[in-house]
């Protein structure tokens, strides 16, 4: 056997064609670091993609891989899936390709949890198209299509996700290794659709959109790193936390001395405190949401079959399976 | 009260020949078991097909009128089965072991079973009549379903029924309420409309195992056939619409044949997970109608780019938009041909009969395979439902489905390359899936060079591969057998082209011609693009070339587009095929008046 392949193993001969600075470089060293470090083999993973700046990805990852068309990666990836269950897939989108023009497609591959990891690069903008509004973007954006600002509301990933059905929903920062490594990790483990939203900084269009919880000087101030059954507790000497007021059915921050017992212990498998969670927006909650386990589509899929999709009949047989007479 | 009822609403010839529109026979309980009663209507359409004292239609109330009148029918008879009669206890009262929709004994008819029972008696409720008098009322229920399948106007019947029960109105009102619900039902439900059917008689038929077959059964088990001959699964990805939804039915039960289906949120996705499948190494199938098929349209490039295998079955109906879903056109040829963004070509294939998409789904499977792009078949409405007797073929008559062979990963040479190392007569590539060990590649739909298979923005590559995609499509002739004649001679005065399901009106009226006009010769067209080998040779050798088509003259404008063959068309989009009647006078309306002809050499003589 060949020695453990490294991040630089998963690296093509392709020059990467990002703007310099994007946070796109930093996502693409964390996800090659990771296939790596989980022993990914090239040729039983795949990566998917649809149409924006972060849709170039599989060409720069030394696997299978896939550029599709606007929106659709998901729908593509699927059938990938019942093909070919056992290829590691991973669908790579943006705010505009999943949220936008392909909301349908993701909506339904979380509902039906289809064994796919989908990272969506949020930059809030549309980037390849020369910096126009996009479905995340806040209201007010002034953009080349919205010269006086943007006036339709802002979609939430996690919000929609979660009414979606999605049974995992992960957050992290496209510079921040470790926190994304974890979540890659957990999210290659998952048996069905791991999204995670990636707060993606795109330098020429809308820089530093995520600054006010990003910036590493103010992260711990402003950043709340869950992890599973730990006490949410956050700042430089995690002197608050975060509790539920019963009275406003909400998630408050209180000082971490004064209302130890009070504050919460993160259940990734409580869907009602990860709706909680994604609507927070001082501390930005990060890590592993929400998950629970439930089997993949492709699982169930195959299941209902006797036989997978081998066949256990002829045609030959089958044209005869019904009143059939001789002319003689 | 009762009696009364029964007595109102029995129908009598008599009462029936009085429906202006209505040419109407209706004849006393033929064969009667276990009291069942039937009255035969003749609808009459068209005076040449339709068999003499066979009905077309058969509406039968419960399992014993089904057995009772089940021989009087001719295969392929549209049967309406009133499903919620169909119970244990009335199957065994009527001698069926098994319900005989699960057996495969009605497979030679079109079998519509609807609840006509329960529907009817939820139409007439708010009259109040008993569960017996109510449930009388669906003869006219069904009368009314039938009506919308036919495309009759309902006015005579209410003007009947109105002037037969004047006195009373609870009754009247009951049945014009039953006969308008089965109506709508027909409509709600987007029943295809029923038409007129082209027999061959027994006596034609050549030897052999026989079965009953529909064409969307037909074009299923084509499918799985193709999938078994290239040996791989086949997954068909679908969203319904009608009248394409059957096929997904059809093949969710053909698990047993390496065949799944995946029901997809809308008709793109359909499509992309299709393309999904076949990058999976399946046979990627996708299927729809003209609306379905313009929403795939962005992801069909995207398999011509990728260069993956993929069948688009179009069951076509009439448009344009939602148009009329359960009307037959051929009017999706030009979309097929021609309806895509860029220079996008896609080889064309279309099925001329139910059995006959059997044939049709197995060549363009391997075309699809053997090529490595996407495949169009079309198929139609009448296509779909109608059911014909067909001759069980024999599997080994075919050959295994291949693709180009997939290379051996070495040192030398960049996968990357290596998966697109076209075949030099097909142009079709390795199918390379995710799994196969150091063949790992990339693909999509932006430009790839055409040797090493990266991105290219290079604009010579970009004309080399306009060519190549060009040359691929042109390439499958080359692998088909030449055009041949259905009828008639290779030569002389008329030619007739047909492609997809005229095939029976136009076949029955070339023999009808042929009786007063020898040089009068018949092709059909499988292949429509590209066309088949000879055609141009075929064309030239006649003076005239008639093409009828259920649209505005598409294959005209393609013949002549293709070839420089300029045709007359004969356009007809009402929904209905063509009559035999119209098709022999056009014909004689464009053959030389051979008895003018010959008084004028006389008279020319004469003055000499």
């Amino acid at each position: 056997m060949s020695a453990a392949l490294t991040a630089k193993d998963f690296a093509t001969s392709q020059e990467v064609r990002w703007c310099p600075g994007c946070g796109d470089y930093a996502i693409l060293k964390a996800v090659t670091k990771t296939l790596a470090e989980v022993g990914a083999k090239p040729e039983d993973t795949a990566f998917i993609s649809g149409i924006g700046c972060a849709a170039r990805f599989p060409y720069y990852v030394e696997t299978y891989g896939f550029h599709s068309i606007h929106g659709r990666a998901p729908a593509l990836a699927t059938g990938l899936k019942l093909a070919n269950p056992g290829i590691d897939v991973w669908v790579v989108t943006g705010d505009g390709d999943s949220l936008s023009i392909g909301g349908n497609h993701l909506v339904h591959a979380l509902r039906r949890n289809v064994g796919l990891k989908i990272l969506l690069f949020n930059n809030e903008i549309y980037g390849l198209t020369k910096g126009q509004y996009s479905p995340t973007s806040r209201i007010g954006t002034r953009s080349p299509s919205s010269p006086g600002g943007s006036i339709d509301l802002p979609l939430s990933p996690g919000q929609l996700a979660l009414g979606a059905g999605a049974k995992f929903f992960a957050r992290a920062i496209d510079t921040d290794k470790v926190g994304l490594g974890d979540v890659l990790k957990e999210a290659h483990a998952y048996d069905g659709t791991a999204l995670i939203e990636i707060f993606q900084n795109c330098i020429v269009y809308n820089e530093d959109v995520f600054a006010s919880f990003t910036d590493r000087k103010s992260a711990a101030e402003t950043q709340l790193r869950l992890k599973q059954g730990e006490p949410m507790l956050f700042g430089t000497d995690n002197e608050q936390g975060i509790r539920f007021n019963a009275d406003t059915f909400s998630l408050e921050v209180i000082d971490a001395k004064t209302g130890s017992e009070q504050i919460l212990r993160h259940d990734e498998t409580n869907k009602v405190l990860a709706n909680m969670l994604v609507e927070l927006e001082a501390p930005v909650a990060l890590g592993v949401i929400y998950k629970n386990a439930a089997d993949s589509f492709e699982k169930a899929w195959h299941a209902s079959r006797k036989n997978g999709l081998n066949r256990n009949r002829r045609v030959a047989d089958a044209l005869r399976s019904t009143n059939t007479w001789t002319v003689t | 009260m009762g009696s009364q009822f029964i007595a109102s609403t029995a129908l009598s010839g008599e009462d029936f020949a009085t429906f202006p529109d209505y040419p109407a026979e209706i004849r006393a309980p033929i064969g009667t078991t276990f009291g069942v009663s039937a009255y035969q209507m003749n609808i009459g359409a068209d005076p040449i097909t339709t068999a003499g004292d066979k009905p077309d239609v058969l509406a039968a109330f419960n399992p014993a009128a089904l057995k009772v009148s089940l021989p009087l029918l001719d295969d392929g008879a549209l049967l309406i089965v009133n499903s919620d009669s169909f119970t244990a206890r009335n199957l065994t009262k009527a001698g069926y072991e098994k319900d005989p929709r699960d057996t495969g004994e009605l497979d030679s008819y079109q079998v519509i079973s609807v609840d006509i029972g329960r529907l009817n008696l939820e139409s007439v409720k708010p009259f109040g009549l008993s569960k017996s008098d109510g449930g009388l009322c669906k003869n006219f229920w069904t009368l009314g379903m039938l009506m919308w399948m036919f495309g009759r106007d309902l006015s005579p019947i209410e003007a009947w029924l109105k002037a037969k029960f004047a006195k009373n109105e609870v009754v009247r009102d009951a049945n014009l309420t039953a006969l308008r619900s089965g109506h709508a039902y027909g409509e709600t439900a987007e029943l295809t409309e029923a038409m007129p059917r082209f027999k061959v008689s027994k006596a034609e038929l050549p030897a052999g195992e026989y079965r009953g077959i529909t064409g969307a059964e037909a074009l299923s088990l084509g499918l799985a056939a193709a999938a078994e001959l290239a040996d791989r699964p086949l997954i068909f990805c679908s969203y319904p619409i009608t009248p394409a939804s059957q096929l997904l039915h059809r093949l969710t039960r053909f698990g047993d044949l390496g065949v799944g289906t995946f029901q997809a949120e809308d008709e793109i996705a359909a499509i992309c997970a299709a393309i999904g499948a076949s990058y999976g190494g399946a046979i990627g199938v996708t299927s729809s109608s003209g609306p379905g098929i313009a929403l795939k349209t962005e992801a069909m490039g995207l398999a011509v780019n990728a260069e993956l295998p993929l069948v688009i079955v179009n069951s076509q109906r009439g448009g344009p938009s939602t148009g009329l879903p359960t009307k037959t056109e051929q009017s999706d040829l030009y979309q097929a041909v021609y309806g895509r963004n860029a220079d996008t070509p896609i080889p064309v294939v279309a099925a001329r009969s139910p059995g006959d998409c059997f044939f049709a789904a197995i060549e363009a499977v391997r075309i699809a395979v053997r090529h490595m792009t996407p495949v169009i078949l079309l198929s139609d409405g009448y296509l779909s439902n109608a059911a014909e007797p067909w001759l069980i073929p024999d599997m080994n008559q075919f050959a295994p489905i291949e693709a180009c062979p997939v290379p051996v990963p070495g040192d030398n040479r960049d996968a990357q390359g290596m998966a697109f190392d076209r075949d030099a007569e097909t142009h079709g590539r390795p199918w390379i899936t995710p799994g196969m060990p150091g063949l790992m590649h990339r693909l999509g739909g932006i430009e790839k060079d055409i040797h090493t298979g990266h991105i290219s923005y290079d604009p010579r590559n970009h004309q080399r591969m306009t060519d190549m995609r060009a040359a691929k499509v042109e390439s499958v002739a080359r692998f088909i057998p030449d055009q041949a004649m259905e009828l008639g001679p290779d030569e002389g005065e008329l030619l007739v082209i047909g492609w997809g399901s005229t095939y029976g009106p136009i076949y029955q009226a070339v023999q009808e011609i042929q009786k007063s006009h020898a040089n009068v010769g018949y092709t059909h067209l499988r292949h429509l693009f590209p066309f088949a080998p000879k055609l141009r040779e075929i064309v030239g050798r006649f003076n005239q070339v008639l093409v009828p088509e259920m649209n505005m003259g598409q294959l005209s404008t393609l013949l002549r587009d293709r070839l420089g063959v300029v045709s007359t068309p004969l356009c007809k989009v009402t929904g209905q095929p063509f009559l035999i009647s119209e098709l022999v006078e056009k014909m004689r309306s464009m053959l030389p008046q051979v008895v003018i002809a010959a008084n004028e050499s006389v008279a020319r003589g004469k003055v000499q």
